[in-house]
């Protein structure tokens, strides 16, 4: 398979700020990928340096096997969905879809049929002869994605494409996008900062932290097998026990991560005071202080839950505590 | 939390928020409404009577003679002179001030936004008859542009420039190239920030979006960057064409002796005390600017506020 995007050794500086740092990265030609990591972690400006609104300092960047480190955004078989949706707000959403054919050239009716067809596509027929002032926050996101999606890119890029919407809405969306990238079998490259949406919709995914990817790779393994602490405490929010904890339970000295979910009030290596409870709708967090360090417990509401100081036993399955490769971060 | 002083007039003004808007609006209304707007009407109400040619006396009889009298060729070359002259200072003045005001918008931060303000705002705090008369020495024969032109001889092209008819002369301060250039200078500012302010309110990631979509620079800016600008265009447009319409010193003091209408009003107020035909004058920049705005709606100028 052909990489869609390949980063070697890129580097984003402005200044002093080394916004991206020396990233790697391949990007399948069918790939949902997401770039995931906290504000400020380099994930929107590699995002940037895939669409051309920036160029790097350093390294190169081709997409499907052409070198585009330089490239202007015009030049680029790729389309972006801003995080504003970036509609134009003197054209009407007909024109707004129509217009990377306008400025192409294509003749008027081609480009009114292939609009009609990108909207339909997104399901908004008929909302041709509005202005996006008139559309709510997810039609113009539907929008965005035609506008994207009418240029039949080779790569869709989605800038926290998701953030601007509601709970539900956004549930929803996550199905529609991943049906509509399966449809059209083209690589999207997404950008969040939400980790459950990077899981729940990804085939790979990425995680960012000032600047430097932390790990690359299939949900699963960046949920249950987190390289480094950063991506055990990002994804997932799990448990990070330090190294005289771990030593005490298995005899090696080595940070190791305890996903919350995996804990439960059985018999075990740990024991702990209950400090506190948080409600989280299906489910109970409860706060377990042992040694000194907070352990973070999350039960299923119709479990056994544990009234306030009292002394409980932690347990687990074996495989759940996941010792960590390397232990900076 | 400790309790506010009793103050019964804030707590019925809580109470009632009507009654402190009215309150607020009563004075600006007043003002607006019957000193500002009201002698405007009573000049424009001025312009349906007639003077009386032999006593000099208006007659306050309701008559269209005197808007009949605009349309003598001698009154009509006025109007058309002064149409063309302010159309000219105002697509000048947006030619020269969109750079300006784009560079502000998307590339002045910080320190340099403060000296692209101050720079704009600088000239308007010196008195406009200085910058006149600034301009009229700059122009002058004698002055420093001639001197330029001689010491870089290309004195023949100014003069081959000042033989044209129509905007040529002696020098450039009796041409109408220089009430041109005069006018350009003094609202310019009004232009910039117009202009400016619509442009800042364009997010980066438009202009981005645009290139994404596979523009090339120059078709963003026809396509992205003139429409979303051009409310602020017809803003200072509004600024620069009527005050020059209005303006009765710049052409008295730099360019030919032929009138504009300005000081077609101001002479027939003044020493001819022809107020109807004053007042009927006075008209014709809010009927001109009147259908600008109509012709520039139409033409969807507005569609992008």
């Amino acid at each position: 398979m052909v990489a869609a995007i390949t980063f070697s050794g890129v580097s984003r500086h402005f200044g002093d700020v080394r916004a991206v740092d020396g990233v790697d990265l391949e990007i399948g030609s069918g790939e949902f990928f997401a770039l995931l990591g906290p504000s400020g972690s380099g994930k929107t400006t590699c995002l940037r340096l895939i669409a051309g609104f920036e160029q790097p300092t350093r390294g190169t960047i081709s997409i499907f096997g052409q070198d585009a480190t330089s490239a202007p955004p015009y030049r680029r078989p790729v389309n972006t969905v801003f995080q504003d949706y970036a509609l134009f707000p003197h054209l009407n959403v007909r024109d707004n879809v129509a217009y990377g054919l306008m400025v192409r050239g294509d003749a008027k009716a081609p480009r009114r049929t292939a609009a009609d067809e990108a909207l339909a596509l997104v399901a908004l027929d008929g909302f041709g002869d509005r202005k996006p002032s008139a559309l709510s926050g997810g039609q113009r996101q539907r929008v965005a994605l035609a506008r994207a999606l009418v240029m039949q890119p080779k790569v869709l890029l989605l800038d926290e494409p998701l953030g601007a919407l509601d709970l539900k809405l956004r549930e929803q969306m996550q199905g529609e996008l991943k049906t509509l990238q399966r449809r059209l079998g083209i690589a999207f490259v997404f950008v969040t900062h939400d980790q459950g949406e990077a899981l729940s919709m990804a085939d790979r995914v990425a995680v960012f932290n000032d600047g430097r990817i932390q790990q690359v790779g299939s949900p699963e393994e960046v949920y249950d097998r987190p390289q480094t602490p950063f991506v055990a405490d990002f994804v997932g929010a799990s448990n990070i026990l330090p190294a005289d904890m771990v030593e005490a339970i298995i005899g090696k000295r080595a940070s190791a991560s305890l996903r919350p979910e995996a804990i439960t009030f059985s018999d075990g290596p740990l024991q702990g005071v209950v400090e506190s409870h948080a409600f989280l709708g299906s489910a109970i967090r409860i706060e377990v202080m042992c040694n000194g360090q907070i352990i973070k417990v999350l039960v299923p509401k119709s479990g056994v839950v544990p009234v306030m100081g009292e002394t409980v036993k932690l347990g687990w399955p074996a495989g759940a505590l996941h010792i960590m490769d390397s232990t900076d971060g | 939390m400790a309790e506010a002083p009793r103050s019964p007039l804030s707590d019925m003004l809580w109470r009632r928020p009507n009654l402190l808007l009215l309150l607020l609006v009563t004075p600006p209304l007043l003002w607006l409404g019957i000193v500002y707007l009201g002698s405007l009407f009573a000049l424009l109400a001025q312009s349906f009577f007639s003077i009386d040619e032999f006593s000099g006396l208006i007659n306050y009889e309701f008559t269209l003679k005197t808007y009949g009298e605009l349309f003598r060729a001698s009154n009509f070359d006025i109007l058309l002179r002064t149409i063309a002259m302010a159309s000219a200072v105002t697509v000048g003045a947006a030619i020269v001030a969109f750079p300006i005001a784009y560079y502000a918008a998307r590339y002045a931060t910080g320190k340099w936004k403060a000296v692209f303000y101050l720079g704009v705002m600088l000239p308007l705090w010196s008195s406009y008859l200085v910058k006149v008369y600034s301009w009229k020495l700059i122009l002058a024969k004698e002055g420093i542009l001639n001197w330029l032109f001689e010491t870089l001889h290309l004195s023949w092209v100014l003069d081959a420039y000042l033989s044209i008819p129509g905007i040529g002369g002696n020098s450039l301060s009796v041409s109408w190239t220089g009430t041109f250039l005069v006018f350009l200078y003094v609202w310019l500012p009004f232009m910039i920030l117009p202009i400016q302010a619509a442009l800042e309110r364009v997010p980066p990631s438009m202009l981005e979006a645009s290139g994404d979509l596979g523009a090339r620079p120059g078709q963003t800016l026809r396509h992205v960057i003139l429409p979303l600008a051009l409310p602020g265009i017809i803003a200072g447009s509004i600024f620069t064409f009527s005050l020059t319409m209005g303006d009765y010193i710049i052409p008295q003091i730099v360019g030919t002796s032929a009138r504009m209408i300005g000081q077609a009003v101001y002479q027939f107020q003044g020493t001819a005390g022809n107020i109807p035909l004053a007042a009927a004058f006075a008209v014709v920049p809010i009927v001109v600017m009147g259908i600008y705005l109509t012709l520039a709606k139409r033409a969807g100028a507005f569609d992008a506020l």
